[in-house]
């Protein structure tokens, strides 16, 4: 059986290849393929529930199981995720897990990502990879942007609003902009479907395009890996694809479903019925995004409320938080293997032997304090919950946050910097103790120390 | 140093939304609500009470001082909202909102109390709730339209500026959410619906506090702020450990 595809395709030669590609061993390299599992639960999932999902704005009456919604006007697309949700066998269920892939997706993404950030694993020749992976980023927020809208409940139309006012505040073409991507004044019929194309069709293809990239431009261009003994900038230290490798992601993917589907069984998420069918003069509260956009809404609320005037254009408030702020920050994180490669004069350097957080304390304490932005922002989104849990004013919350922003970030940069430096001086392990001095006793009745055998 | 910080914060928040769903309790059902038929013995006994523990504030007539407002005209549901929820006599430390807190008379004491500040002045009588299933659909639209805003879909509560905090509505009666709506306490606008709606409104609340809510552990049921915590600290956390497992060079020739 073999032996006629190998006749006929020749694939032996490069199956065995690509069979004994070698891959470090160490547990940060797997993050990357959480975020692919992840994945592969949000597609199987997502087509399962593309199968009952109607994305149509028609209001039609609700005659379904759930006894408070019975006789209620709602959209044809709300009332499908209520049969989806109480009437379709392992509906809720499917939607749960499909939501709390959606969360841990970003999540794993993130992580992966501060690893590669902060082994400086983009320098060149990885610097196409760190790109494509943005763009992984970005497409997977706008995947959960556009899931989040779907079921047309109060709290995602809510969040339609808040987009539809962002988009409007861009200067010149802001109104066009709504316009064309909503088709006219909010709330619009057209939204919901136009919401569905992206997410199950356009974006999903490009995501999965890229996926495909990005492992491909791995695969050619190799692993990079953490220094030690026998490691050089020419070789890779590992095991080989086939049996370890393998063995080790297909164990990661049943355990990552594993955990997803307990997640979907057992904890709630999005409960739509509480929340009731998205009517465009009613406000739900507290209203906040998936965690993932949180540091956006977090800007919006922190950015105080004044509008400005450049040369006759009025600058609505939206714009610097909603849009300027996300701008910057991910050109900036874009453009940043270019932009570090210019700061430390690399030149034509390759690097394929990975930097400990410690070794670049610039680039650790960089990384540290945005991070904290990000946390800070993400937190103050979060500002009237946080209010009512610690019982605090939510105006004391919102002002203690915009100090905060600045504060946290500049404080957590200079102790990343701190402990890269001292780290870097005592040679310590991180979680390590310290391996203390040798003294011996001279016959003189003195102290001396001894060097560690290495 | 600092991420584990969050960490920790985090945590703190987490839990503090678990003891906000936790305390949800089965609400005390009261089977005469006050101030009906109140006779001419009652309101010189409320006077009495009064006269001890709430004309230090509100004055020896109910005209009202520096300290507590005037309650000519706020009528028996007001009264019988602020005693029957423990709100009056306002204690000490509350800061400027007056907080849920086991009653502090018996609901004798509360009637007597109650008919004597109606008999200041005319104002709404409590209301007769009859809470009916059949009013559910009409309950949670009203309640989306005018109390999720504040209270949360789920009436879990929320926070609405200047420090004032829309309560939990776990422990509401159905005759304590009528007084609420129709003689607008603390922060709160008054909602002066009609008697069906006011049913209809203490039918959604005590159907959110009763019906089963499918899904699994309710994480405060406050949308996405808890959902994210659970994703980082259950989801990624296990995920982690999971990752560091299978990493993990178990081959025993190498040690």
């Amino acid at each position: 059986m073999l032996g006629w595809i190998d006749d006929r395709l020749g694939a032996a030669s490069w199956a065995r290849t690509g069979l004994r590609k070698i891959f470090p061993d160490h547990w940060s390299f797997l993050l990357g393929e959480v975020a692919l599992f992840c994945l592969v639960v949000l597609v199987l999932t997502g087509v399962f529930l593309t199968l009952f999902y109607v994305p149509d704005a028609t209001a039609i009456t609700y005659n379904g199981s759930f006894a408070p919604l019975q006789g209620q006007q709602v959209s044809a697309a709300f009332d499908s995720v209520m049969r989806l949700s109480f009437e379709v066998k392992a509906g809720l269920v499917m939607r749960q897990i499909h939501h709390w892939a959606a969360l841990v997706f970003v999540a794993a993404i993130v992580v992966h990502l501060l690893r590669i950030f902060f082994t400086g694993a983009f320098r060149r020749p990885r610097e196409i990879n760190w790109l494509i992976g943005i763009g992984l980023l970005l497409l997977a927020l706008a995947m959960g942007l556009t899931g989040y809208s779907l079921p047309d409940d109060l709290l995602s139309g809510t969040g339609l609003r808040i987009v539809y006012s962002v988009v409007l505040s861009i200067p010149f073409i802001g109104p066009y902009l709504a316009f064309l991507v909503f088709g006219g004044e909010f709330p619009t019929a057209q939204i919901i479907s136009r919401l569905f194309v992206f997410h199950v069709m356009l974006l999903p293809a490009l995501l999965l395009g890229g996926v495909g990239i990005h492992l491909a431009v791995l695969w050619i261009q190799k692993h990079s890996q953490y220094p030690g003994p026998g490691r050089t900038e020419h070789n890779v230290v590992g095991k080989p694809f086939w049996p370890s490798q393998v063995l080790k992601s297909t164990g990661l993917m049943i355990l990552t479903a594993a955990v997803l589907s307990l997640m979907g069984g057992l904890i709630q998420i999005n409960p739509v019925w509480t929340y009731g069918p998205f009517i465009p003069t009613t406000v739900s509260a507290p209203a906040q995004p998936d965690w993932y956009v949180g540091w956006l809404d977090g800007a919006l609320r922190l950015f105080p409320p004044i509008e400005v005037t450049l040369l006759g254009i009025t600058i609505p408030s939206p714009f610097i938080p909603g849009v300027l702020l996300p701008g910057i920050a991910f050109t900036v994180m874009t453009l940043w293997p270019f932009i570090e490669a210019r700061l430390m004069h690399e030149g034509t350097r390759e690097h394929n032997l990975l930097d400990r957080p410690r070794d670049n304390p610039l680039r650790t304490g960089i990384g540290v304090a945005a991070l904290l932005v990000f946390v800070m922002l993400t937190l103050a989104a979060g500002n009237d919950v946080v209010a009512l849990v610690f019982n605090v004013p939510v105006e004391t919350m919102t002002n203690m946050m915009r100090i905060a922003v600045f504060v946290v970030p500049a404080v957590g940069f200079g102790v990343a910097w701190r402990i890269c430096e001292e780290l870097r001086r005592g040679e310590l392990h991180p979680l390590g103790r310290d391996p203390g001095v040798m003294l011996r006793r001279t016959p003189e009745g003195g102290f001396e120390e001894v060097e560690p055998p290495d | 140093m600092r991420v584990l910080w969050a960490f920790v914060a985090s945590l703190l928040v987490v839990a503090g939304l678990f003891a906000l769903s936790a305390e949800r309790a089965p609400a005390r059902t009261r089977s005469q609500p006050a101030g009906s038929g109140s006779t001419t013995n009652q309101v010189s006994a409320g006077r009495t009470l009064y006269l001890t523990s709430c004309a230090s504030c509100h004055a020896a007539n109910g005209q009202g001082t520096a300290y507590g407002p005037s309650l000519a005209g706020v009528g028996a549901a007001a009264a019988d909202f602020q005693l029957s929820t423990g709100r009056m006599p306002f204690a000490e430390n509350a800061g400027h909102q007056a907080k849920r807190k086991p009653p502090a008379f018996t609901p004798d004491q509360i009637r007597a109390l109650v008919a004597y500040v109606a008999s200041l002045g005319a104002g709404p009588a409590v209301p007769t709730i009859s809470t009916a299933p059949s009013l559910l659909p009409r309950g949670q639209q009203l309640f989306i339209a005018n109390c999720a805003p504040c209270h949360g879909a789920t009436a879990n509560g929320g926070a609405v500026g200047g420090g004032a905090l829309a309560p939990p509505l776990s422990m509401a009666t159905a005759v304590q959410v009528g007084e609420a709506m129709l003689t607008a306490p603390g922060q709160m606008p008054a909602f002066p619906l009609s008697g069906e709606d006011l049913a209809a409104v203490a039918t959604y609340v005590e159907y959110l506090r009763t019906a089963p809510n499918p899904g699994g552990f309710s994480i405060g049921g406050i949308g996405p702020v808890p959902e994210g915590f659970v994703a980082w600290l259950v989801g990624v956390s296990l995920l982690l450990l999971i990752v560091v497992l299978v990493g993990h060079d178990w081959d025993p020739r190498r040690t």
